[in-house]
């Protein structure tokens, strides 16, 4: 008891309900009835001083208070205890209280019990008497009507006797109605009935008769049968149902399988032939449906002689092997019927039908798989569709190059036509317009391709589950014959305008190659990967062949690029060369005129240049210049012609020391770097702006190095060369590779005149700014 | 193995044209002439011996005129033919103011208008005692050089400006031509060569004004052949007959600069031009190169066979680079040299290495950067067959070899 009060004292401050299960659960425990399973066993411990254990031992208890606590403590113990104790005897009332209520109101429970059990026992006894009355009734009646049953059952004997011999007489006349009438199958189940019988009394004269009638009816008739199934004009429904009946007529299996099949494949055979038939006349797309439709047919009929066959044959062995090739050798001329079919199907214009159309091919060949477990024809099916799709991914291909190709002539004519009408000014601006519809439809074709090809791996397709197309197709099919190669034909192809263009001389219009430049370069930067990562996400690929990585696309776009790039800055230069050299190559220098003006063909030159200039602006970013120096240029130009020009011409003019005339341009050489003409270009305009010039400078230099000039022919050139200076310092990186060139010019052609006499450098001022 | 640097040697005048000498066949000899339109011209006799690394020069003053092409004798080693230019007005000029100087300036005015750049060519001779005078007084000889004694004029008016004059390969010394215009003119030379007369001509016709710009006679096929460059075409021609043999429209995108024929192989021509190609050549069939290198980054202006190993082609190009190419696939001897039988009966373990040893690969050998300007002339010895000279426009000859290394990969 000390235990319990301690324990409610523990919890005394919990609120009611808490503490009344607790009160439960306490008296559960008094029960046996451990609920509260391993919280209760954790509780319980040896130590005997635990109030609340099961070992409790109150004379150790109250020592060890005793023993441990002052004076206070043991009084409020004491209190605290006294507390406990009283709840609990409050707590043990209240439930035997209720515990009592709940015994008087068991007790009035039974006692209405007893009473309703003897009013039952009475009814029962009721009961039984009736019952046995019952019983004695019904032994009376059966007892008379015994010898009339007795009579019954055997008159509906003779009467069943009867019918059956009824039947039996008029079995012949009925065969032949059956006959006349072509029922062949009543006849023969007819025949089946009577046919035990009739072997079992055939020593009775009268029963020989039948069935001596009835044999002959039925050789009739199987007869008519065979030759109806010989015939073969039925349909697969007929045959089946006449094979059935003359197994029934016990005919040999092995030759009724043989006819059977023979039947079989003569109709298929036709099916086929319709089938050739269809295809031959009508090659085009919009035909496909129908000879699907045919297909279809084949095969479904093809199915149900199967299905017939095993029904009808299922219990001889070694027929399945017949059926087997059987099958395979009709599947194999419809394969190749199809295939034919298929490789028909040129036009790429909807993907989605001939998709259909494999689907329900490879369908209707699972068909036969789950009725043909050993088969090979599914497989073989499978194999086509493959095929099949592989060829269209090739065909795809072919398609968006030959989609690329045509773009670009019409880009080629894009660029053509306005130059025409507009006369040249508004061709250059439509270029970053042209471009961008090019990439654009460009991508629209790949996406939609992409798409297309897509069809093949969609869920609900049947054959998207086989391991080629979740693997192989996408990868090998999809990504690296399709994407892969049409982003290496867009390379190749750009080379090949430069190199085609290269020998035979500016066959394509240098703006194409600039465009196509920008192109490959941005393939380079965003497009392949673009591409590449689209198709990865359509085609996710579940195994990881090894594949192209966009890495090496990007180098050989790259590679591309700079190509067709090198390429339009040699194209153009040769075209200012050409201007150049003519120029020079025409003219008679030693017998010109003083000069006045600068020639056309210098002004022609700068002109060009500023076009192309734009040209290439529109496409290509500014890039890096070195600083110009801080004024414009004049003043470097001043510098160049008159102190170091003089210094030549007058070194030029004494006879004694010839070498000076080129020790100064020596040590020019010797302190600038080795100018590469023809050297590859960065992607920006100014990079490709020098490129040209230094080709048509170089031009310039070597022509006038032919020449012989006289003074005024000197003249003349110190005016071109300052004229270009004005003009094309701004177009390159470093103005100084300008300023050496022409001086380089400048220098030669005094070297190679007769009587070199330059020119005053405000003379030439003059004449050009008035130029 | 250390390759000796190359030797250089400086003119003082401008210069384009180069040629060994080469009738002479012991000394390592070239011979140079200058472009100068203000002083008069020198063709100098470059001699270089190898074991001392040195350059022995003499100089012939050539007064005609500054020299754009120079051809030697193979069969008389002090004979020479030149094209140079002469400036008419010039010579007036002169003879004018040797009247009155006061009358000078007048005359200079009026005629120098007039004043005509012919090309001409001559054939010319060493005086005999050049070399001798060279070694007697080297320091005379640069103040007082002895002048060319002319043999010939190779000049007949109505045939245009001569390009260049081209020696009968490996013949007597008799027979030249020369190409003006658009006329290749056959000249014999009569009474030990002071007499030429046109044997036989071959024109170029077409639309426009047609020009050789160069030409080689072929050594192969009786020496019956000719090569001539004109634009972009490569034609051939039959000298019996002096009519065309084959014509190699656009053998380069632009002007062809040089040809030359492979010394071992008579059906193979290189060529070299603007469009700062070489390619090689097989005129059996003429719709494409047999090969092409893109190795210089401006015009090539000379393409020349190695005479003994024709794998090494040496190219002179305008951006200052000589560029040494060793074509094995289409050279003579393919597979590189090959070894005799009794060289292997004899066998020494090393010759069993030689062989198992990689083909040789067609490849640029070496990049020669020694010029500053541009190079326009290339020539191999006609004495050494492992030694070349080549010229750039500011006068600077430099003498190179070919690597050690290549040279006993090609001899063992």
């Amino acid at each position: 008891m000390d235990g319990e009060a301690d324990e409610t004292v523990a919890v005394g401050d919990d609120c009611v309900p808490g503490r009344r299960r607790r009160v439960h659960g306490m008296l559960k425990l008094y029960y046996g009835l451990n609920e509260e399973g391993k919280a209760a066993e954790e509780s319980e411990s040896l130590d005997p001083c635990d109030i609340n254990g099961p070992h409790f031992d109150p004379e150790l208890y109250l020592n060890k208070l005793r023993r441990e606590c002052s004076l206070a403590e043991l009084m409020d113990q004491e209190t605290c205890m006294v507390k406990q104790i009283r709840s609990l005897d409050s707590d043990m009332q209240t439930l035997v209280y209720e515990n009592y209520n709940k015994f008087i109101s068991a007790t009035d429970t039974i006692r209405k019990m007893k009473n309703d059990f003897k009013k039952m026992e009475d009814e029962m006894d009721c009961l039984s008497a009736n019952m046995a009355a019952i019983t004695e009734f019904s032994a009376s009646i059966s007892g008379t009507l015994q010898d009339q049953h007795t009579q019954i059952t055997k008159l509906s004997g003779v009467h069943t006797l009867l019918r059956k011999l009824q039947f039996l007489f008029e079995l012949p006349a009925r065969l032949n109605k059956c006959l006349e009438l072509q029922a062949y199958a009543q006849a023969v189940s007819s025949h089946r009935r009577a046919r035990c019988v009739l072997q079992q009394y055939s020593h009775l004269p009268s029963f020989k008769g039948i069935q001596d009638d009835c044999h002959a009816i039925m050789d009739k008739l199987a007869q008519e049968l065979r030759q109806k199934f010989r015939d073969g004009g039925s349909s697969a429904k007929d045959l089946s149902e006449c094979v059935e009946l003359l197994l029934q007529l016990d005919e040999p299996a092995e030759e009724l399988c043989d006819k059977f099949l023979s039947h079989a494949r003569s109709r298929l055979e036709s099916d086929l032939q319709g089938l050739e038939a269809e295809i031959r006349p009508y090659p085009s797309a919009a035909k496909d449906a129908s000879a699907r439709r045919g297909c279809n047919e084949f095969v479904s009929s093809l199915c149900l002689v199967i299905t017939s066959y095993q029904e009808l044959f299922i219990n001889h062995a070694q027929t399945g092997e017949l059926l087997h090739a059987f099958v395979d050798n009709l599947a194999a001329r419809y394969f190749s019927l199809v295939e034919r079919r298929i490789q028909e199907e040129k036009s790429v214009g909807d993907n989605s039908l001939l998709v259909r159309a494999l689907d329900r091919f490879h369908r209707r060949l699972q068909a036969v798989a789950k009725l043909l477990p050993g088969s090979a024809v599914p497989n073989k099916g499978t194999e086509i569709v493959i095929r099949a799709a592989t060829e269209r991914v090739k065909q795809y291909l072919s398609a968006l190059q030959s989609f690329y190709m045509d773009s670009l002539t019409d880009v080629r004519q894009a660029l053509a036509t306005p130059r025409l009408s507009v006369a040249g000014r508004d061709a250059p601006n439509s270029l970053p317009e042209l471009l961008s519809s090019l990439s654009a439809s460009i991508l629209n074709q790949i996406k939609s391709v992409l798409a297309s090809v897509h069809l093949f791996t969609a869920k609900d397709i049947t054959f998207s589950n086989k391991p080629y197309f979740k693997g192989e197709f996408c990868s090998q099919g999809v990504r690296e014959s399709l994407v892969v190669s049409f982003i290496k034909f867009v390379c190749q192809s750009s080379r090949h305008f430069c190199e085609s263009a290269g020998d035979k001389g500016g066959s394509t219009p240098p703006a194409l190659l600039l465009l196509l430049s920008r192109l490959c370069l941005d393939y380079e930067t965003s497009t392949i990967s673009y591409i590449l990562t689209l198709t990865d996400e359509q085609f996710l690929d579940q195994h990881h062949s090894p594949v192209t990585p966009v890495t090496t696309l990007c180098a050989e776009a790259k590679e591309a690029a700079q190509k067709l790039l090198n390429h339009y800055v040699k194209v153009q230069g040769l075209i200012i060369s050409q201007m150049l050299r003519k120029s020079v190559e025409t003219r008679d220098w030693v017998n010109t005129i003083e000069p006045r003006n600068v020639r056309a063909v210098m002004k022609r030159v700068v002109e060009d240049t500023t076009s192309i200039d734009v040209q290439v602006g529109l496409l290509y970013e500014e890039g890096v210049r070195k600083a110009h120096s801080s004024d414009s240029s004049k003043r470097t130009f001043s510098v160049y012609s008159s102190s170091r020009q003089q210094a030549r011409y007058a070194a030029s003019y004494t006879p004694s020391a010839p070498m000076d005339t080129n020790l100064l341009s020596n040590i020019h050489k010797l302190f600038s770097e080795r100018i590469d003409i023809f050297s590859s270009v960065e992607f920006n305009k100014v990079s490709v702006m020098t490129g040209i010039i230094k080709i048509s400078l170089k031009t310039f230099l070597e022509c006038v190095r032919l020449r012989t000039f006289g003074r005024y022919g000197l003249q003349q050139i110190q005016v071109d060369c300052h004229y270009l200076q004005m003009y094309l310092w701004r177009f390159v990186s470093d103005e100084n590779l300008v300023h050496f060139l022409l001086d380089e010019i400048v220098g030669s052609s005094a070297h190679r005149c007769l009587d070199p006499a330059p020119m005053e450098q405000s003379v030439i001022e003059v004449i050009c700014e008035r130029g | 193995m250390e390759d000796d640097a190359p030797v250089i040697y400086g003119l003082e005048f401008q210069a384009r044209a180069l040629s060994a000498q080469t009738a002479e066949t012991d000394a390592i000899r070239f011979l140079v002439g200058t472009q100068s339109l203000k002083f008069d011209n020198q063709i100098h006799i470059i001699d270089f011996d190898d074991e001392n690394n040195i350059i022995n020069k003499n100089v012939l003053l050539h007064q005609a005129g500054e020299i754009w092409h120079i051809g030697a004798s193979p069969a008389d080693k002090a004979v020479l033919t030149t094209c140079y230019n002469k400036s008419e007005s010039h010579c007036f000029l002169l003879s004018l103011a040797l009247f009155s100087a006061s009358l000078c300036t007048i005359f200079l005015l009026i005629i120098s208008c007039d004043s005509r750049v012919v090309s001409c060519a001559a054939v010319w001779r060493m005086p005999s005692d050049w070399e001798t005078g060279s070694h007697e007084s080297p320091d005379d000889t640069a103040h007082n050089p002895q002048t060319l004694e002319l043999l010939c004029h190779l000049n007949d008016s109505a045939h245009g400006n001569a390009a260049c004059v081209l020696w009968e390969p490996m013949g007597d010394g008799k027979r030249v031509i020369s190409l003006a215009d658009n006329h290749a003119l056959l000249w014999d030379l009569q009474e030990s060569s002071t007499q030429a007369v046109v044997s036989n001509t071959a024109t170029l016709e077409g639309k426009g004004q047609l020009k050789f710009t160069s030409g080689k006679w072929s050594p192969h096929h009786n020496c019956s052949q000719l090569a001539t460059a004109n634009d972009t075409a490569i034609r051939g021609w039959d000298l019996r007959t002096m009519s065309q043999i084959y014509c190699i429209e656009n053998a380069h995108g632009q002007l062809v600069r040089d040809l030359d024929f492979n010394p071992n192989r008579q059906y193979y021509l290189a060529s070299c031009g603007d469009d700062c190609k070489v390619k090689f050549w097989d005129v059996r069939n003429i719709q494409e190169p047999v090969k092409s290198l893109e190795e210089h980054s401006h015009w090539v202006w000379s393409v020349r066979y190695n005479h003994s190993h024709d794998q090494l082609v040496l190219t002179a190009s305008s951006d200052s680079r000589l560029i040494l190419s060793n074509m094995v696939s289409i050279s003579s001897e393919p597979f590189g040299h090959l070894v005799d039988d009794e060289e292997l009966s004899e066998g020494e373990d090393n010759h069993q290495d030689d062989k198992g040893k990689e083909p040789l690969k067609d490849s640029v050998v070496s990049t020669y950067e020694e010029h500053e300007d541009s190079v326009y002339a290339a020539e191999w010895s006609s004495a050494d067959p492992w030694l070349f000279a080549s010229l750039s426009y500011d006068g600077r000859l430099v003498i190179n070899r070919v690597p050690r290394a290549l040279k006993y990969r090609i001899l063992l």
